[in-house]
């Protein structure tokens, strides 16, 4: 095939594209070609394709998720918002904090143990990128029934995943859920998150300016792994039939799930971490979702707009990748940064202490474009705005679904009782040995929650603790929660009902709540009831930080978790990351008789919304309308 | 003086700065060791830190066997100088050969994490001689390759020279034969052992116990006296 150069693609503009095949709409495509006043070419149409997917460009859920920075509570703690690789705050003593949660949904289904793996990497990379050093992952996890057949592929896969990631990195897991509902049986939910600490005056943002600087691609070399994973991948609909196995017995987009290395990744924060100590980077961002085509847009949009990318210089896996594959490749263990020149040389010699390769691809340039060449040859000229920032917007349509009164009326009265002590006993067994209820140390216990030495609080805790000074004691806390069976009753409350069971759980430990982090995991956003669902729990979250004056610093939004017409429970996770300026003042669960009087207030029952089902494995009852925001007020005031 | 003691960072090594602290803890001076530095840098002894180095590619411990910084390791070691492996670190020393047998999978093929009880047999190792024979004592355990394997000759001859240094009590986490969670060489200065000590010296971190902070107390005072 030969090269399709931004030349040939003005001399050729009605060559036929794939841009359905790498899952663009036809008017997406359209705008394209009014954008560049040409058709793009391969490599510009790729990138596009993964930029303006779902998973990269909000396009679905950008009108809802406005509301976090219109109805933000007054609260100094915030000091960089959303919109940046992960939000940070300030926690005193001149430390800050950065922190976030995301899916790695899709692609922990078709590939368990990769799949997860790379999830664990991918925020490790993000929170890295903002310039502090990783303390502490969580990972709240949702799978199908526990004793389903193909949840015995995909549990051990993740489970081990994020071990044999997390574990090689030398962070300690402190928290997250194990949840088994059968409607996550062709959409497992493998969730995230990553604590990181910095000074003030470390963070980094991730932009390029100073025309002349240097782009440096440094970390592992780029593969024909993960192609298409943000876009043919995360953001569209499972198809039951073709999608989890074909004749092979293989599913068919297992080639667009990552592969990780952990252990280039542990060089990589040791290595970018000096770095940061001689502050040798203007700019930096980490690569994951849609690979270069993502870290030279962002860079180039977030700075002063040009940049210049040679891209033959990538160091390659495979030698035969075309410049699309490339531009679209989601290898992990790959960061960017932007370096001037003075620097580049000593750039180069801390990389080479951690056998990291660093190659320098390109510069920041005086103009207002993203410029890519291959030997010699442009194949991309664009404004990189467009690409990284102004993609499609969606109003998409949104009703309540007409089954969701019926779903409310048929409450928990109307359940059969037990009318013998024989029918008493067997409910009894049946409700202590689900498996929502039992012991999660099965899976806990693979995963290492003693590295680092300084974890205060983790399993069966229902807060991590970790510590971040050794003089002062200063700390940090943080829980996950979410409970899909509630949230389906009803998204509004059941996303505030998963916002104050993680507050509550952090307060518990003493430390004070100061600001959230939502992985948002929905349905389908083309079925008008996932929509809606999704409308009102971000309605519901935003008026819930609101009121208890945490605000959202970021997160993510897996959508299409769906297979065929079944959507899963709408399930809004939330991470509520709290400060405790002394970690010997924290509360263990088994001496936590203060908190569990406050528990007692905040979940009295109101039984519209009470339903009897499997519930999260925590000991604060979740199980009604709370009323939360006083009584977790007092429990944190008791800090 | 202050004693000085060493802590290797190999690359993918973990708990290079936690045994760092449980060495100043302890009272003595922390020193930084560098895998590719041959130079030991005048310390007076050194802790091979827990970890993935080389991401246990190939086998766990097998390249890192072969870093500069062992080379000055292994010699100085046959000279008397007290040497620690904790977990990766006792991997390492396997393969360097400075302790026999080797480590495999666990046998039930899991990564596990664990609080995990231990009896010291030996109390007069360079890094035991703070604890009392037969004491027990609980620290965390963290491994996927913690199998203890020998042949049974040389397993008799640990036994009868009394260098197993540490078994498993209760439970037994990863099917290491006879028990064993670590040993020691022939001299008491080199000694291997899959727990984590060094995640067991403060009261407020990780179980909240402080039962392997006599590890780091045991060297110093035997380094003192000496």
């Amino acid at each position: 095939m030969s090269l399709d150069t931004v030349k040939n693609a003005t001399e050729t503009p009605d060559a036929s594209q794939p841009w359905k095949e790498l899952g663009l709409k036809e008017d997406e495509y359209a705008r394209i070609r009014e954008i560049l006043g040409r058709r793009p070419t391969g490599a510009e149409l790729a990138m596009y394709s993964v930029m303006w997917s779902e998973h990269c460009s909000y396009k679905s859920s950008k009108v809802h998720l406005k509301q976090f920075g219109e109805k933000v509570p007054e609260n100094d703690a915030m000091l960089v918002g959303i919109g940046e690789n992960a939000g940070v705050v300030d926690v005193g003593q001149g430390y800050a904090v950065t922190f976030k949660v995301e899916s790695h949904n899709h692609p922990s289904y078709i590939e368990p143990y990769q799949g997860a793996a790379t999830g664990v990497g991918g925020i490790v990379r993000d929170i890295l990128a903002m310039g502090a050093r990783p303390v502490a992952v969580v990972d709240p996890l949702r799978f199908g029934a526990a004793d389903h057949p193909d949840t015995k592929r995909v549990l051990p896969g993740v489970v081990a995943g994020i071990g044999g990631y997390g574990n090689c990195l030398g962070l300690p897991n402190i928290g997250g859920e194990v949840v088994f509902d059968a409607c996550y049986q062709g959409n497992p939910l493998v969730n995230a998150g990553c604590i990181g600490v910095m000074k003030h005056e470390d963070i980094h943002l991730a932009k390029a300016s100073g025309p002349g600087n240097k782009v440096i691609l440094y970390g592992a070399r780029t593969g024909g792994d993960g192609i298409g994973g943000v876009s043919v991948l995360a953001s569209e609909t499972f198809d039951a039939a073709s999608d989890s196995a074909d004749g092979t017995g293989k599913p068919k987009k297992r080639p667009a799930v990552q592969v990780g290395d952990p252990f280039q990744e542990k060089l990589l924060i040791e290595c970018t971490l000096e770095i940061f100590k001689e502050k040798l980077v203007a700019g930096i961002q980490d690569l994951g979702g849609a690979g270069l085509s993502c870290a030279t847009s962002e860079l180039a949009s977030a700075g002063s707009g040009g940049m210049r990318v040679e891209l033959d210089t990538v160091p390659l896996r495979d030698a035969t990748l075309s410049p699309e594959e490339i531009l679209m490749s989601e290898s992990q263990e790959r960061m960017c940064a932007i370096v001037e020149p003075q620097y580049v040389d000593r750039f180069m010699e801390i990389c080479e202490k951690w056998d990291v390769i660093a190659t320098v691809i390109g510069e920041v340039t005086d103009g207002e474009r993203l410029e890519i060449f291959w030997h010699g040859e442009q194949i991309v000229d664009v404004p990189p705005g467009t690409v990284a920032h102004e993609g499609p917007v969606y109003h998409r349509p949104y009703a309540r679904p007409e089954w969701q009164d019926a779903l409310q009326a048929d409450d928990a009265g109307k359940l059969p009782r037990p009318q013998s002590s024989e029918e008493l006993r067997a409910q009894v067994l049946a409700l202590v040995s689900s498996p929502n209820q039992a012991s999660k140390s099965w899976v806990t216990d693979q995963y290492d929650r003693f590295v680092q030495g300084n974890t205060v609080l983790s399993q069966p805790e229902d807060a991590g603790m970790v510590r971040i000074d050794e003089e002062s004691n200063l700390g940090v806390a943080m829980a996950t929660d979410g409970n899909g069976r509630f949230a389906k009753l009803d998204p509004y409350t059941g996303a505030q009902l998963a916002l104050a069971e993680a507050y509550r759980n952090v307060a518990a430990t003493g430390a004070k709540p100061l600001a959230i982090s939502d992985c948002l995991n929905f349905g389908s956003p083309e079925d008008p009831g996932v929509m809606w669902q999704f409308a009102e729990a971000t309605r519901g979250l935003a008026d819930g930080c609101l009121e208890l004056g945490t605000p959202v610093t970021g997160g993510n939004v897996s959508l299409y978790n769906q297979t065929g017409d079944i959507a899963i429970h709408p399930t809004p996770v939330v991470a509520v990351l709290g400060v405790i300026d002394d970690v010997n003042r924290r509360r263990r669960w088994r001496s936590r008789r203060p908190a569990s009087c406050c528990t007692c207030w905040a979940t009295r029952p109101r039984s519209s919304a009470a339903r009897p089902g499997p519930r999260s494995s925590t000991t604060t009852s979740a199980a009604c309308r709370p009323r939360w925001t006083w009584a977790a007020r007092s429990c944190s005031a008791r800090s | 003086m202050t004693t000085r003691i060493g802590v290797v960072t190999f690359p993918g090594t973990l708990d290079d700065r936690d045994s760092l602290r449980a060495v100043r803890l302890a009272g003595a001076e922390p020193v930084s060791l560098w895998h590719r530095d041959k130079d030991l840098h005048q310390v007076d002894a050194v802790v091979l830190a827990g970890g993935f180095s080389y991401g246990d590619y190939l086998r766990a411990g097998a390249i890192s066997r072969f870093s500069p910084v062992m080379e000055t390791i292994i010699e100085q070691a046959k000279a008397g100088m007290p040497v620690l492996g904790i977990c990766n670190g006792f991997q390492v020393l396997t393969e360097a050969h400075l302790l026999p047998g080797a480590m495999l999978r666990n046998n039930h093929l899991h990564f596990i994490c664990r609080d995990q009880k231990l009896r010291v047999e030996n109390a007069e190792t360079a890094w035991t001689g703070d604890y009392a024979a037969g004491q027990e004592i609980s620290v965390p355990l963290k491994n996927m390759d913690g199998r203890y394997v020998a042949d049974e000759r040389v397993l008799d001859e640990l036994e009868a020279e009394g260098r197993v240094a540490f078994r498993y009590v209760d439970v037994n986490p990863n099917g290491s034969l006879r028990d064993i969670a670590g040993i020691t060489n022939a001299a008491g200065n080199v000694v291997g052992l899959m727990p984590h000590p060094e995640h067991a010296v403060e009261p407020l971190i990780g179980t909240g116990r402080t039962d392997g902070l006599p590890f780091f107390t045991s060297v110093l005072k035997k380094l003192v006296s000496a």
